[in-house]
């Protein structure tokens, strides 16, 4: 199944892209267990998305939990912990 | 209720009559954020922001008595005594309106995907405002915001 990964801020920077399609391979299913995959990449992936740095999420443009399921065609964002006002 | 993401620049005055027309409103509270010292570029999620402010715009509303609320978050390039954020919020009475307008400012800090750039880096998201917006969990009646 196929989403759609966008990266915002410093998280866009780090990773030199503003977003992908990904085909998810079996087992992944979850916002969590998508950075994990993700991390999986090395250099700066494994940097960026390191267990150790705050990096929240957003499902369908709301924000989620790394527990959250995911499903074909969703839009899936990862960035820093929001700065605004 | 009006909530707006904008390059441009906003005049607090007009957004505040606009929000007192309504002769059954007794009290008007607002609040407008202030770029400090250091010019920043202030990034967004284009297709989450209008949401996640009008989500927190209705959660107020479910708490408090709220007539009428404007909420407007510039992005793009700002320089010091620039204006970044005005929330203007109409009640009969000024507790609902102060109460509500402080919830929708911690709550737009910690939820809405706004993002601040200086000239040394990424502005760093702070405790304090985590803290902040947890201090309005917890009141009867009321639910975390996801």
């Amino acid at each position: 199944m196929k989403v759609k990964v966008l990266y915002f801020a410093a998280l866009r920077e780090q990773l030199g892209t503003p977003g992908e399609e990904i085909e998810l391979p079996a087992g992944v299913g979850t916002v969590a267990a998508l950075r994990s995959h993700l991390r999986g990449r090395g250099g700066a992936w494994e940097l960026a998305l390191a267990e150790t740095k705050l990096v929240r999420a957003a499902l369908n443009q709301d924000m989620a939990p790394p527990a959250a399921a995911l499903q074909a065609g969703d839009e899936v964002a990862f960035f820093p912990p929001v700065t605004g006002g | 209720m009006k909530v707006s993401v904008q390059r441009e620049d906003f005049d607090a005055g007009v957004e505040m009559r606009a929000l007192s027309r309504d002769a059954k409103v007794g009290a008007v509270a607002s609040f407008v954020g202030v770029v400090r010292e250091v010019a920043m570029t202030l990034e967004h999620y284009p297709g989450m922001t209008q949401k996640a402010l009008e989500r927190i715009v209705e959660e107020a509303k479910g708490r408090w008595q709220v007539m009428d609320c404007t909420v407007i978050h510039r992005y793009g390039e700002l320089a010091p005594t620039d204006q970044i954020v005005l929330v203007v919020v109409a009640s009969a009475h000024r507790g609902d309106a102060f109460a509500a307008c402080e919830f929708i400012m911690d709550y737009l800090k910690t939820q809405a995907p706004f993002w601040k750039k200086e000239a040394a880096g990424w502005v760093e998201a702070r405790v304090s405002d985590d803290e902040a917006a947890g201090r309005w969990n917890g009141l009867p009646g009321t639910r975390k915001l996801g």
